[in-house]
């Protein structure tokens, strides 16, 4: 017999009755809880537990013979994702027993051929462990004893840094609202890089507002070229353009402000940027190997869509001449004829860097050496 | 349309229309034609199944006694066809608050009794004809909530026990199960109150039908009996019907509410 002593059903015991019924089917229950008798009744009929009183402070139970968790099933393997994961799965944690009769989520992106990466997990656990504190890890109060057109100019490329780390943040984020969360290291490395693209936004609008009210200028054209990621439906295609070419682009540019910039402030804020773009190309080029390795016909469609692209922009300005002239006057660094010819240079030759960076990831995607230079000539001239 | 099996039910809570139009569909697709009609109160409904308006209704236990003696006087049968098995052999309590005077239900002659609305039948009508059977009359404090609804609604229950802890009223009754819901959700903490009575067991709500009615009765009666909580499509409806499985309607368990009335 189950002794509840003086433990009420108000107070507990109910949790000592379900144990005891979950091993045996059938047990006697008794207890000196003056509510036993109005308690416990009510208690068994809810969960459909047949009752009999033996006497009056005694009773006999027998288990339910119904139950939700007929039919229910394993959400997967928690250590593993498979290769579909049933919307009716929902939010289930991977690998959580789910009931029946859940609702089905809509939750498109469902397969693990066109999300998984092997190394998402790795990829996130950096991320978490590098997150950077933007009032600490800059210098704010670095001194500042560069011309004003040169500030000028430092001004014009957060502005547009700004507005290409927001794509950076939007795009990926409306995958992340259709991505099944059985991907759950994908869904948390595409959540951290949201907070990352947040991060950047924050510190280039801060440094661009250090020693300037107004903010610099956003083109027609760059907007055009943002426009054609942000409406891309799908996400392989997505990913591609955005973080294979665009953000690969934007670490030779990260670079090359972290390497020429007069302050240490702007060094420090592109070179913080640039580590965390570095692991969002990473992620970018390791699904869609895993995505091209499984799927031949993926390249030529990743193909096309850079065509596509380039024909879409075909009409728009490419990179604003703002931003060309800031970054050869920022490699300047003042308006001595031989600095601008040296900072000129520099631009030119991150052009090549760029180039050279998108070839050798094209490359890594399984496009020959002439192909890949062929499409990364037709990269947009926005750079991202 | 015409041929439909019409079902009267009573909307207590916002969530009835979920539940009957979910069987509703589940009896379509097992071929029965099914249609409901909701009322705002069982009076209306009573009076529109002794019409003919309705076929079948899920009746009160009030609404049965209502239905099943104005049957008689009209020289027709009423018939209990199903019910839930949470609706057999319920109780109602007598509680007062464990740090007052009162010790014995006999203490509380003369007293305040607060009850729930006036047409309940567990939390008024009921413990009512109980404290009169053991010769306990007061002053009846009733807590009149959705009137009409026969006590469905749960407000008329937490009302009596407010005043019970506010000290405007000397005892409250409830159903039994409500005694562990509230404590659950904060209203009473453990141990704030004593059982002074409990009554003897009875039976609640009930598919009610008159004679005269459709055969799709019978194929009604028996999909709902062939329901199965393993079923994940019902299961969500009777978790909010609040049953596990319907059983037969049984009329024994309405004899102690017949005598309240």
């Amino acid at each position: 017999m189950l002794d509840l002593l003086d433990l009420g059903l108000h107070e507990g015991a109910h949790l000592l009755i379900e144990r005891a019924l979950s091993r045996e089917p059938t047990i006697v229950v008794g207890g000196t809880s003056s509510t036993l008798a109005v308690d416990l009744p009510p208690w068994a009929r809810a969960r459909g537990h047949r009752i009999e009183r033996a006497d009056a402070m005694t009773f006999i139970l027998h288990r339910s013979t119904t139950t939700r968790w007929h039919g229910a099933e394993r959400a997967g393997n928690p250590a593993e994702p498979q290769n579909h994961a049933p919307l009716r799965w929902g939010l289930a944690a991977r690998g959580a027993l789910v009931e029946a009769g859940a609702p089905a989520f809509d939750l498109p992106l469902a397969d693990k051929r066109e999300v998984w990466a092997d190394e998402a997990a790795k990829l996130y656990a950096q991320a978490a462990a590098t997150q950077w504190d933007p009032a600490t890890a800059i210098p704010w109060d670095a001194p500042i004893e560069h011309p004003p057109e040169v500030e000028d100019a430092i001004v014009q490329l957060m502005t547009y840094l700004i507005e290409n780390e927001t794509a950076a943040l939007l795009v990926p984020t409306r995958f992340l609202g259709r991505l099944h969360p059985h991907f759950r290291e994908v869904m948390q490395l595409l959540a951290i890089q949201a907070a990352d693209e947040a991060r950047h936004i924050e510190v280039f609008t801060r440094r661009a507002r250090l020693r300037r009210d107004l903010l610099g200028l956003s083109t027609a054209g760059g907007q055009a070229s943002l426009a054609t990621l942000f409406d891309e439906p799908d996400f392989a295609i997505a990913s591609f353009l955005l973080s294979v070419l665009g953000e690969g682009s934007f670490l030779s540019l990260l670079w090359f402000i972290r390497d020429h910039a007069p302050d240490a402030c702007t060094r420090q804020v592109a070179k913080l940027a640039a580590q965390d773009e570095a692991r969002h190309v990473a992620f970018g080029l390791a699904h869609l190997a895993r995505h091209t390795g499984e799927d031949p016909t993926l390249r030529e469609r990743l193909a096309a869509a850079i065509e596509r692209r380039h024909a879409a922009l075909a009409h728009t300005a490419g990179l604003n001449a703002e931003v060309f002239d800031a970054l050869i006057l920022l490699a300047a660094g003042g308006w001595e004829p031989a600095d601008l010819r040296r900072g000129h240079a520099a631009v030119v030759a991150l052009g090549r860097a760029m180039d050279d960076g998108r070839r050798q990831r094209l490359a890594r995607l399984g496009f020959d050496a002439e192909r890949s230079a062929q499409l990364s000539a037709l990269h947009t001239r926005n750079f991202m | 349309m015409s041929k439909d099996l019409v079902l009267g039910a009573v909307a207590y809570d916002a969530k009835v229309v979920p539940i009957w139009e979910g069987f509703r569909a589940w009896f379509t697709a097992r071929g029965l034609p099914f249609d409901f009609v909701l009322y705002s109160n069982y009076e209306r409904q009573v009076e529109a199944h002794l019409r003919g308006d309705v076929d079948v209704a899920w009746n009160s236990p009030l609404a049965w006694i209502h239905t099943e003696r104005a049957a008689k006087a009209a020289g027709r049968k009423a018939e209990a066809i199903a019910m839930r098995d949470t609706d057999r052999d319920l109780t109602s309590v007598v509680l007062v608050r464990a740090d007052g005077p009162i010790r014995q239900v006999t203490d509380l002659r003369g007293k305040r009794i607060g009850v729930g609305a006036k047409d309940s039948p567990q939390a008024t009508l009921i413990p009512l004809r109980v404290l009169a059977d053991a010769n306990v009359t007061g002053s009846i404090v009733y807590h009149d909530v959705l009137v009409g609804k026969h006590g469905d609604h749960v407000g008329g229950e937490r009302d009596a026990v407010k005043a019970l802890l506010a000290g405007t009223v000397d005892a409250a009754c409830i159903i039994d199960g409500n005694h562990v819901a509230f404590v659950r959700e904060g209203l009473l903490s453990s141990n704030a109150v004593r059982v002074v009575q409990q009554t003897p067991p009875y039976d609640h709500c009930n598919f009610t039908i008159l004679d005269g009615g459709p055969p799709s009765i019978g194929q009604f009666r028996e999909l709902l009996l062939g329901m199965s909580y393993d079923d994940a499509v019902v299961r969500p409806l009777l978790d909010m019907e609040g049953l596990k499985k319907w059983l037969p309607g049984r009329t024994t368990g309405y004899a102690l509410l017949e005598r309240a009335v």
